[in-house]
């Protein structure tokens, strides 16, 4: 309950924030809208008072908030609602998001699990020298890399665009995971090693239970944990990193659609979309949380 | 090394569990460390062995040797554990997998960390009958009630849903107590069970443990640093140093008349808790030695009132301690007067703790109040006894008794010869 409390703050912190700092950035989006034409100073005042361009900062963030407190996330500069673009955006998005979420999170912790019970064995130098490597290769590159290897050469995954079906997500949402993934092998391997050598793990041993019940029952629940919050902070994490990712693979997702918004200056559909991913990544929080619980009885009966 | 037969033992019946020689090497980047270095003990059913000894002596190991808990990069590099009869270093890790648990269970020194703290107390004991024995779900939640009751845990069917951290140190100990009694083992391993906890709830485990160990005819291992633990339940005690057991015997035996210079300035080490008297603790001076660098000669040897220059390089001679086969330990030292006693003829009771020995007498139970003292013994009417009754441990160390340390390294060399004569 207090949790859900302490949602408001975060929300009113975050969305004001990002209508602050659009607030902020230089540049005339009516000017940006015009292009080259000329504008008649008229047609510049009764756009500037359509979308309350020349009202104080909180008024504007306040007719806002009056607006998507009853869905209404306003209209962009060409008269589009911008809940509109979010509809016909975020599917993709999402869609992608989910896979590459499944993706980091079944492979992560099969990798860490792995190489955790193994300890200095080959599988986990491998696991540890592949995480640092993909760690440290910027996003694009990989991304590119995956295009030309898997999509161009031999042919096996559409390069760009979304008309292959889910086979086409494939390939955005295994670069999009795998940094994350690597984050969550690593994590998972090091919690794991802990929860072996923790003490409850050796009285596991003493009732003679077997190695797959120690490990299964004893051991993974409570390297879990700090995986489980990991996974749902990322969650949020993934959409932003989807803009660079559907650049690359040109797929027309809300990424995409944000980042095309900031180059047109065309702040309403950015501070709908900022304010959409706001409010995923609360409910992530909020989900992780219950989801804590139930894996950790010392925080539920606190 | 030398073996007496088992017959010599004090234990009519063969005993339970039988450890020979038993070497623990861990790989350091000091080299090579051995933690247990020839450990070899008997246990009889119903009986209570404590091995005592300092942190670092190797008495944990030994403990989880047995169990079959040491990690890799430790090893068991020798030495047998014979269980019934079967020896469990040379058994497939299947069958010392079904011995763990049924046969030989184990107590932990911390019990908030040796549970597992996501799953309720219930759980983890039910989980004995559903791994070991097949029951049903209820079936095994209903015996860790039962277990729960046992260990006299209040309002057992209430809590058996809880959760380690809901439970207190003490009753979180008689949680783990009724998980390893779940399949009434033959032999319970208890390491430091009591260390962990408040002075007052430290009687109450133990009172616990006897009662138990009483009821169920189990044999108790119990692994402390404690005397004082040591004088309130064991009936043998076998005092470990540097990897080794330096002496063995029964316990009134060992704490009236200590053999070996070491187990003395243990027992000199305790307060006496003598009313009106005036008395300074006499702590063993120097620290125990690295294993890594255990000193040649004989490892006590830098911290011995009665080291001379032979022990420096040379160990004493084997000497045949108290009874056990098993114990003979290179370090010994012995005087006659304590072989004599702590052989005992046949046909004397396996454990002779009748005799008014002013052994634990005048010394408090490090710990323990003196209302947890057992019933047999009068701690008032021990006191009463006359101080110089004792030739015990700690008047020897008075300023005129230097002269006496002359006797006492003698002693120790000459004790070897008898040994080995007797055996």
């Amino acid at each position: 309950m207090r949790r859900l409390l302490q949602v408001i703050p975060v929300f009113f912190g975050a969305t004001f924030l990002i209508f602050a700092l659009v607030y902020a950035v230089p540049g005339d989006p009516i000017d940006a809208l015009a292009g080259d034409r000329p504008v008649t100073p008229a047609v510049r005042a009764e756009l500037r008072h359509r979308y309350h361009l020349d009202d104080p900062l909180f008024v504007r963030y306040g007719k806002y908030l009056q607006g998507l407190s009853h869905g209404d996330f306003g209209t962009n500069f060409r008269g589009r609602p911008v809940a509109e673009i979010m509809r016909q955006r975020f599917p993709v998005t999402i869609r992608l998001g989910l896979l590459a979420f499944l993706f980091e999170a079944v492979v992560g912790l099969a990798a860490g699990v792995v190489a955790g019970l193994r300890r200095r064995s080959l599988v986990d130098s491998l696991v540890l020298v592949s995480t640092t490597v993909v760690v440290a290769v910027p996003v694009f590159v990989l991304g590119y890399c995956a295009q030309l290897l898997l999509g161009v050469k031999l042919g096996w995954f559409p390069v760009v665009g979304i008309r292959e079906g889910w086979r086409s997500y494939f390939l955005p949402a295994v670069v999009l995971g795998s940094l994350s993934l690597c984050y969550v092998a690593r994590l998972a391997r090091a919690s794991l090693m802990e929860a072996m050598r923790a003490d409850y793990v050796r009285t596991a041993r003493a009732k003679g239970l077997s190695e797959r019940r120690v490990v299964g029952v004893h051991a993974l629940r409570n390297s879990l944990i700090p995986v489980v919050t990991f996974l749902g902070v990322d969650l949020g994490s993934l959409m932003a990193g989807a803009i660079v990712t559907e650049g690359i693979f040109n797929l027309p997702g809300i990424g995409q659609a944000t980042f095309n918004a900031v180059h047109t200056q065309e702040y309403p559909t950015v501070v709908g979309v900022v304010t959409a991913l706001v409010l995923i990544f609360i409910l992530a929080n909020l989900l992780v949380d219950v989801l804590y619980a139930v894996l950790d009885p010392r925080i539920r009966y606190r | 090394m030398p073996s007496i037969p088992a017959s010599a033992d004090v234990t009519a019946a063969a005993p339970v569990l039988s450890v020979r020689d038993l070497v623990v090497e861990f790989p350091t980047t000091d080299g090579v460390v051995s933690a247990v270095n020839g450990v070899g003990f008997d246990l009889a059913a119903g009986e209570t062995l404590a091995i005592l000894g300092e942190s670092g002596s190797g008495k944990s190991v030994t403990a989880q040797a047995v169990m079959g808990l040491i990690e890799r990069p430790g090893r068991v590099v020798g030495g047998s554990v014979a269980f019934e009869g079967v020896d469990l270093l040379a058994a497939s890790s299947e069958d010392r997998r079904r011995v763990r648990g049924s046969g030989l269970a184990m107590v932990f020194q911390d019990p908030l960390s040796a549970l597992n703290p996501v799953w309720s107390v219930g759980f983890q004991i039910a989980e004995m009958f559903r791994v070991h024995r097949g029951l049903s779900r209820r079936e095994a939640r209903r015996r860790a009630v039962e277990l729960l009751e046992r260990v006299r845990i209040p309002g057992a069917a209430q809590r058996v849903g809880e959760y380690p951290h809901q439970f207190s140190g003490g009753m979180r100990q008689r949680v783990m107590i009724a998980m390893a009694l779940a399949l009434d083992p033959t032999v319970l391993i208890a390491d430091e069970p009591t260390t962990a906890l408040d002075v007052t709830v430290q009687a109450q485990i133990l009172e616990l443990l006897d009662d138990l160990r009483a009821e169920t005819g189990m044999g108790l291992l119990l692994i402390t640093h404690d005397l004082g633990v040591v004088a309130e339940t064991a009936d043998r005690v076998a005092v470990m140093y540097a990897g080794r057991i330096v002496e063995t015997g029964p316990t009134d035996a060992v704490l009236s008349a200590p053999a070996h210079p070491y187990t003395e300035g243990l027992l000199a080490s305790v307060p006496r808790g003598q009313s009106g008297r005036e008395e300074r603790l006499r702590p063993i001076a120097g620290a125990p030695p690295s294993l890594a660098r255990i000193p040649p000669g004989c490892p006590f040897h830098p911290r011995c009132p009665y080291v001379i220059e032979r022990c420096r390089s040379e160990r004493p001679p084997l000497a045949l301690l108290g009874h056990e086969p098993g114990a003979v330990s290179d370090l010994g030292t012995d005087r006659p007067a304590f072989s004599a006693r702590s052989v005992p003829r046949s046909g004397e009771p396996p454990i002779d703790r009748s005799p008014p020995d002013p052994a634990g007498v005048g010394w408090e139970p490090a710990g323990i109040g003196p209302e947890s003292a057992s019933a047999d013994r009068n701690p008032a009417e021990d006191a009463q006894k006359p101080a110089g009754d004792r030739q015990g441990a700690g008047d020897r160390q008075g300023a005129g008794d230097r002269q006496a340390a002359g006797d006492r390294q003698a002693a120790c060399w000459r004790s070897g010869e008898v040994g080995r004569g007797d055996g």
